[in-house]
């Protein structure tokens, strides 16, 4: 039974197999993965390329046919659904910069010699990951509209013109900043923890050499602690492309945030207002895709990093 | 990573740093300072906010509290409202959130030890599916998980929000790579010199080391099912069976139309805040991000 090849390979790692273990050990995930994982994105790919046609002449019956890439061209088509594409990358080219480098400021700051209050304000930028999203658009939701806003109030009081968050101009950045608020504390813990796993003599070394804490931090800890920004950089990328529960949650606080304002916003009146499965399974391939594009370079240098060495 | 096993070369030139001065450095401090004020900020508004009953919270100054009894104006009719569905909504938040974590902590630690454990034929695709997993936007599955579940009859039950929160191909990665690192070869094959059985093994040897990852998790899966919005959204619709977030949602949107209910929404808010922070401040200890950070050291 034993080739020669699988004699070398049991020389070289003993006894890894473990005969149908492994499968055992897999089957909740693979049974979970294929029921909600594979069996949807099938059949989202499925579906977007049918529609509901009307046939049978006078009588106007509708029935599903095989329409090729019709959904596509009418999605890629639709400007409502290209301009909250266009808004979502603009949204994501506020937030994902804006939050990462607060974070990485502020686990370097948290990481500097003889800062006070350090776990206060850890505890404090953290706090809003517990705030659900609902709930932190809600919250800030209140914040900007005009009637209760105590940033109006504080503007007001000191006699400047009050900002209206809500207006058109302005509630991309009042979106984005609630993206900012809810996101940067836990970045902010995961570099902070990769910045502690960096071995003390390191900083030593450089301090010895005459390095400032300014100098240690961005030519020695930014780059030691670059694979764990690169991962909060693409898992920040991912969570824009999925925005929804912000300006979802605004929506009936004002009329600037449309019902097609970022893509899923579009697939969700589709699916479940409209019910136009065809054409949400149509923006759900392309906004995935889109997805797959973004992430795949940077994960691939991203495994390399990680499982180079359980290979 | 070499540079971070070479020792520090011998200084000649200054063989003793400077002491260290004990001097605070209030330039960092104040910007993590005002950091936290901006994250603590919207909280702490809402606490005050939540003191308002529904005339004063337009009319009153913002930061400062009312004691005209609109606390307990907000409390009593919070609980009121539809026969106290809020309570509902509350306790629905900790059954999704924490039997879904549970199970979903055990599919994940068991699927990623036998990733990182074992050579198997199919390993490399299993974990590329599971990576596209952590890829494909939730909407994306939303749609046809919805209509799988209305094929299975289970839409607007409890199982339709807690089967898919199960499979989280995020715990999966993490377990795969905290296993990895944790879990010694040498050990287990100790144990299979000693003629233990693979699953005796995983029980005794493999999985005792992964508990701080698994901890680690539980409160990650914790979090991200309790802030679950879409999902729930979509699945339900009873609101008996809503989890916080959808059921607040639901109440703003109804106070559109009455601006009372925002004195409520307020208070809902802060109500729902509170048991999060506070287990936040307790399980502290607890977290081990490096799980998160650690995974791709070089």
């Amino acid at each position: 039974m034993v080739s020669a090849a699988t004699a070398v390979r049991r020389r070289r790692r003993p006894s890894r197999r473990g005969g149908p273990t492994p499968y055992v050990l897999l089957a909740p995930a693979i049974v979970l993965l294929v029921l909600f994982l594979l069996v949807p994105i099938g059949y989202t790919v499925y579906l977007s390329l049918r529609a509901a046609r009307v046939t049978g002449g006078g009588l106007g019956i509708r029935k599903e046919t095989f329409v090729g890439l019709d959904n596509y061209a009418s999605v890629l088509t639709d400007s409502a659904y290209v301009d909250g594409l266009l808004r979502m990358l603009l949204y994501g080219l506020i937030v994902v910069p804006t939050m990462l480098g607060l974070a990485l400021l502020f686990a370097l700051l948290l990481d500097t010699p003889r800062v006070r209050f350090g776990a206060f304000s850890r505890i404090g930028i953290f706090l809003p990951y517990a705030v659900p999203g609902v709930i932190a658009s809600l919250l800030w939701g209140f914040l900007y509209l005009p009637n209760v806003s105590p940033i109006r109030d504080v503007f007001e009081a000191v006699g400047l013109p009050a900002p209206d968050f809500l207006a058109p101009g302005s509630v991309l950045f009042s979106v984005a900043n609630i993206g900012v608020w809810g996101g940067v504390g836990f970045n902010m813990i995961v570099l902070f923890t990769a910045l502690r796993g960096v071995p003390q003599e390191m900083y030593d070394a450089a301090r010895i050499d005459g390095a400032n804490e300014v100098q240690i931090a961005l030519r020695v800890k930014v780059p030691l602690i670059m694979p764990a920004v690169i991962m909060t950089a693409i898992f920040a990328m991912i969570s824009t492309l999925q925005v929804y529960t912000e300006p979802a949650t605004l929506q009936p606080l004002t009329d600037t945030v449309s019902q097609t304002w970022v893509p899923l916003m579009t697939i969700y009146r589709d699916a479940f207002v409209n019910a136009d499965l065809y054409s949400a399974a149509a923006a759900s391939v392309v906004l995935a895709l889109g997805t797959l594009a973004v992430s795949v370079a940077v994960l691939t240098v991203l495994q390399r990093r990680a499982f180079g060495r359980d290979r | 990573m070499s540079v971070l096993t070479e020792r520090p070369a011998p200084a000649r030139t200054r063989p003793v740093p400077r002491p260290e001065k004990p001097r605070t450095r209030w330039v960092p401090t104040a910007l993590l300072l005002l950091g936290a004020v901006y994250c603590l900020a919207p909280v702490v508004w809402v606490a005050i906010a939540a003191t308002k009953g529904p005339s004063e919270l337009f009319s009153t100054f913002s930061f400062w509290p009312s004691f005209q009894g609109g606390f307990q104006y907000n409390v009593t009719h919070l609980l009121d409202f539809r026969d106290g569905v809020f309570l509902k909504w509350a306790l629905n938040s900790l059954l999704y959130a924490g039997v879904g974590s549970v199970l979903s902590v055990a599919v994940s630690t068991l699927a990623g030890y036998a990733l990182a454990k074992y050579d198997f034929v199919g390993r490399e695709l299993i974990f590329m599916t599971i990576l596209a997993g952590v890829l494909v936007p939730q909407i994306t599955l939303a749609v046809p998980q919805y209509l799988l579940m209305s094929e299975l009859d289970l839409v607007n039950s409890y199982w339709s929000v807690l089967l898919p929160s199960i499979i989280s191909p995020y715990g999966i990665y993490l377990s795969r790579i905290y296993a990895a690192s944790v879990v010694s070869d040498d050990m287990l094959e100790a144990g299979r010199i000693d003629g233990a059985g693979e699953y005796r093994l995983a029980w005794k040897v493999g999985l005792p080391p992964m508990i701080p990852g698994m901890v680690t998790l539980l409160l990650l899966q914790f979090v991200a099912i309790w802030n679950n919005f879409l999902l729930p959204y979509i699945m339900i619709s009873d609101d008996g069976r809503f989890p916080m977030t959808v059921g607040l949602f639901t109440m703003l949107n109804q106070g559109a139309s009455q601006p009372a209910l925002y004195s409520l929404v307020v208070m809902g808010v802060f109500l729902s805040v509170l048991p999060l922070v506070a287990l936040f401040l307790f399980l502290q200890r607890y977290w081990r991000l490096d799980l998160v950070s650690g995974g791709v050291k070089g």
